[in-house]
C-alpha cells in the first residue's frame, strides 16, 4: 500500500514536473478512488501517444478524496467507486462547482467459495442472510448443500475492512441501507487476501471484484430473487447491467466537460478507452472488441 | 594540616602560582564540554518530551469524540464496532478488548514457562560458554521483528493449526497467543534473569550449606527472594502483548468476536487501528473514534510498565 501511494506520488510529481518544462500543454488534474487509479493510470499514459499537448496527472487517495477535491474545486476530473451523495452535491454547488457525473465502466463484485464447494446458485436474499445482522443462514445446511472438506458445515464468513468501498456497496447492494454485517466476519485488508483466503478454505465464502478472481476459486450465479435467472460474473453481463452486484465506476467533471477535457472523456468512452479498462479486469460500459 | 604530607603536596603548587592568572578557561575544550552536556540533556529529556507529546497528540485527535459524541458505556460494552454503518454508527470495543485480552492471556500461558525455565536454566544451572550462547541466543530472538512473527503466524501456523485440530481457518487466539508467546519470551527471560542473578550469593551459599540440593536451592532460596522482579518481567511482557500489533494483525484472523474457544478468531484493539486508520477521513467520528482507542492502550501499556517497573525497582532496593 505504502509502496503504492508512492509510486503515485512519483508519477504524479514526475507528470507534473514533465509538463511544467513543456509549458505550451494543457494539464488535467484527475484524482480520487483507488479501485480506479491503476485504470486511470494506464489511460493517462496511453493519451500522451494521442494528445502530446495535454497531460493527465493522476493520484490515488480513494473516492473520497476526489469527492472532496471536486468540492473544493481544486481537481477537473475526480474518481469516484461510489455516486456523490445527496449532502456533497449541495456542498459543492454552494462553493460553485457543478459535478456531473459520467460512468467509465463497471466493477463486478463476485461472490467466491472454494473449488470443492458444490453452491452453483445464490440469490441475493440468501447472501443477505449469511452476511447480515441476525441473518438465519449460517451452516451450508442452511443453503441445503454439504461442502465437502468442511468439518462442521459452518460458514466462514470473509469480509473486507469496513472503510473499503468493496465493504460499502456489497452492503448496499446485498443487505440494503438499513441492514449491518454480521460480527464476526473475518475482515481482510484487500481483495487479494479473501482471494487467497477462500481459495484454502472449503467452508470460506467471501467477496470481492470480478478482476481479482483466480482459476482456483469458483463463483456461483447470482440471482436478485428465488426464480429470477441467474447470472454468472463476466465483464459483459456487468456491463450490460445483467449482473445484480455491479458498481458503476465513476468520473466526476466541474459542469459539462469543455475543450481537452472534454476530448479526453470521449477517449476514454471510445473503443480505445473502453479496451484499456477491460483490460484491467473491469467492465466496459459495452462491448468493445479489443486487439 | 601543613602536617599531613598528602595535603602538603597538593596546596604547593597552587600556592606557587602567580596572582595574575585567569581561571576562566573557555577554550575550545570548554565550549567542547559545554556543547556535549547540553546535548546530553536534550537526550536524556527528550524521552519525556516525546511521551508528553504523543499522549498530547492522540489526546487532542481523539478529545473531540471523548467529549462529545461518545457514550462511554455503549463504548466499554458493546461488541457492535461498526463505525461506518450507513444509518446506525456504533463504537463498541468490547469485542476488541475481548481480543487483545485473550491473545494476550494466552501469550502468557505460553510464556512463562518458557521464559521462567530458560532463566533459571542460564542463571542457575548453566556455565561457561553455554551460558554465554544462550544469552546471546536469546537477545537474538528478542530482535526478530513483529512482521516475521506474523509472517510465521500466517504461513506456517496457520495450516499447523488447520491440519492438527482440524478447524476451518488456522488464524485465531491460538495462533495469535503463541505467537505473541514466543515473542514476548526473550524479553521476559532477560528481565527475569536479571532478577535472579540480583539474588546475593549468601542466599545460594546458606541453603547449600544446609545441604540442600541445586533445584533445592533454586525453588526454595532463589525464587522466592526474586518473586518481584520475576512478576515484573512477566508483566512487562503483558504490556508488549497489549501493545503489539503486526504480528497480531496478521495471525488473529481480524474479526469481531467475544471468543468461546481458542479456535475463534479474533480481533486486537492495535489491529484495529492499524487496518482503519490509513483510510479515515481526519477529524471524522471514526478517526477520533480510533484515536479514543489510541489513548485506552496507551493508559493500559502504560499502567502495566509503570507497574511492573515499580515492582522490579522494589526487589532491587530490598
Amino acid at each position: 500500500m505504502r509502496s503504492r501511494q508512492l509510486s503515485y506520488l512519483i508519477l504524479v510529481t514526475a507528470v507534473t514536473a514533465y509538463a511544467s518544462v513543456a509549458e505550451a500543454r494543457t494539464v488535467i488534474q484527475n484524482k480520487g478512488s483507488d479501485t480506479l487509479v491503476n485504470v486511470a493510470q494506464a489511460w493517462a499514459e496511453e493519451y500522451r501517444k494521442v494528445d502530446p499537448d495535454v497531460a493527465v496527472a493522476v493520484s490515488g487517495g480513494g473516492s473520497g478524496t476526489g469527492i472532496a477535491a471536486m468540492i473544493n474545486g481544486t481537481v477537473d476530473i475526480a474518481n469516484a467507486s461510489r455516486k456523490m451523495k445527496d449532502k456533497e452535491i449541495k456542498l459543492a454547488n454552494e462553493r460553485g462547482q457543478s459535478p456531473v457525473e459520467h460512468i467509465v465502466g463497471y466493477d463486478a463484485l463476485a461472490v467466491f467459495i472454494h473449488q470443492d464447494n458444490p453452491l452453483n446458485e445464490v440469490t441475493i436474499e440468501q447472501l443477505a442472510e449469511v452476511y447480515g445482522e441476525d441473518g438465519k443462514f449460517e451452516n451450508w445446511a442452511d443453503l441445503g448443500i454439504e461442502v465437502p472438506g468442511c468439518k462442521d458445515q459452518t460458514m466462514v464468513l470473509v469480509s473486507r475492512q469496513n472503510n473499503s468501498g468493496t465493504y460499502a456497496y456489497f452492503r448496499q447492494a446485498v443487505l440494503g441501507k438499513a441492514r449491518d454485517y454480521k460480527l464476526g466476519t473475518r475482515d481482510m485488508h484487500g481483495s487479494k487476501d479473501v482471494v487467497d483466503l477462500v481459495e484454502k478454505t472449503p467452508c470460506a465464502i467471501g467477496y470481492s471484484g470480478l478482476a481479482y478472481a483466480t482459476d482456483h476459486i469458483k463463483m456461483p450465479c447470482v440471482s436478485k430473487a428465488d426464480g429470477e435467472s441467474c447470472v454468472i460474473p463476466t465483464v459483459a453481463t456487468a456491463s450490460d447491467g445483467s449482473y445484480p452486484i455491479a458498481r458503476p465506476l465513476l468520473m466526476y467533471t466541474n459542469g459539462e466537460p469543455q475543450g481537452a477535457i472534454k476530448a479526453y472523456m470521449d477517449w476514454i468512452l471510445s473503443d480505445v478507452g473502453q479496451c484499456i479498462i477491460q483490460q484491467k479486469g473491469y467492465a466496459p460500459i459495452r462491448s468493445v472488441t479489443c486487439n | 594540616m601543613a602536617d599531613n604530607p598528602v595535603i602538603a603536596a597538593v596546596e604547593r603548587p597552587q600556592a606557587a602560582l602567580p596572582e595574575e592568572v585567569d581561571f576562566d578557561r573557555r577554550d575550545p575544550d570548554w565550549f567542547i564540554d559545554k556543547a556535549v552536556q547540553i546535548l546530553v540533556f536534550i537526550g536524556g529529556i527528550s524521552a519525556i518530551i516525546f511521551i508528553i507529546g504523543i499522549f498530547v497528540f492522540i489526546s487532542k485527535e481523539g478529545a473531540g469524540f471523548l467529549f462529545g459524541e461518545l457514550d462511554i458505556v455503549e463504548f466499554f460494552t458493546s461488541p457492535r464496532w461498526r463505525p461506518t454503518s450507513e444509518h446506525n454508527p456504533t463504537y463498541g470495543i468490547l469485542a476488541l478488548i475481548a481480543g487483545t485480552a485473550s491473545v494476550t492471556g494466552l501469550a502468557m500461558i505460553v510464556a512463562i514457562p518458557f521464559s521462567l525455565g530458560a532463566a533459571i536454566f542460564i542463571a542457575e544451572f548453566a556455565t561457561g560458554k553455554t551460558r554465554e550462547f544462550l544469552k546471546v541466543l536469546v537477545e537474538l530472538l528478542a530482535a526478530i521483528p513483529s512482521v516475521v512473527w506474523g509472517f510465521i503466524g500466517l504461513s506456517i501456523m496457520n495450516p499447523l493449526i488447520i491440519e492438527i485440530f482440524d478447524v476451518p481457518v488456522g488464524l485465531n487466539v491460538l495462533n495469535a497467543g503463541v505467537i505473541l508467546g514466543l515473542m514476548a519470551a526473550p524479553i521476559m527471560t532477560s528481565i527475569a534473569e536479571d532478577a535472579l542473578n540480583a539474588v546475593p550469593d549468601r542466599y545460594r551459599e546458606a541453603a547449600e550449606a544446609m545441604g540442600a540440593t541445586r533445584w533445592q536451592v533454586t525453588i526454595r532460596a532463589v525464587l522466592p527472594a526474586a518473586k518481584n522482579g520475576l512478576l515484573g518481567a512477566v508483566l512487562l511482557g503483558v504490556g508488549r502483548g497489549f501493545g503489539e500489533t503486526m504480528a497480531v494483525l496478521m495471525a488473529t484472523g481480524h474479526s469481531i468476536n467475544l471468543p468461546s474457544s481458542v479456535f475463534d478468531s479474533v480481533r486486537a484493539l492495535t489491529a484495529t487501528i492499524a487496518a482503519e486508520l490509513g483510510e479515515t477521513a481526519v477529524g471524522s467520528d471514526h478517526y477520533m473514534a480510533l484515536f479514543t482507542i489510541g489513548i485506552f492502550l496507551f493508559i493500559i501499556t502504560f499502567i502495566i510498565n509503570l507497574t511492573a517497573d515499580l515492582i522490579v525497582r522494589g526487589v532491587r532496593k530490598g
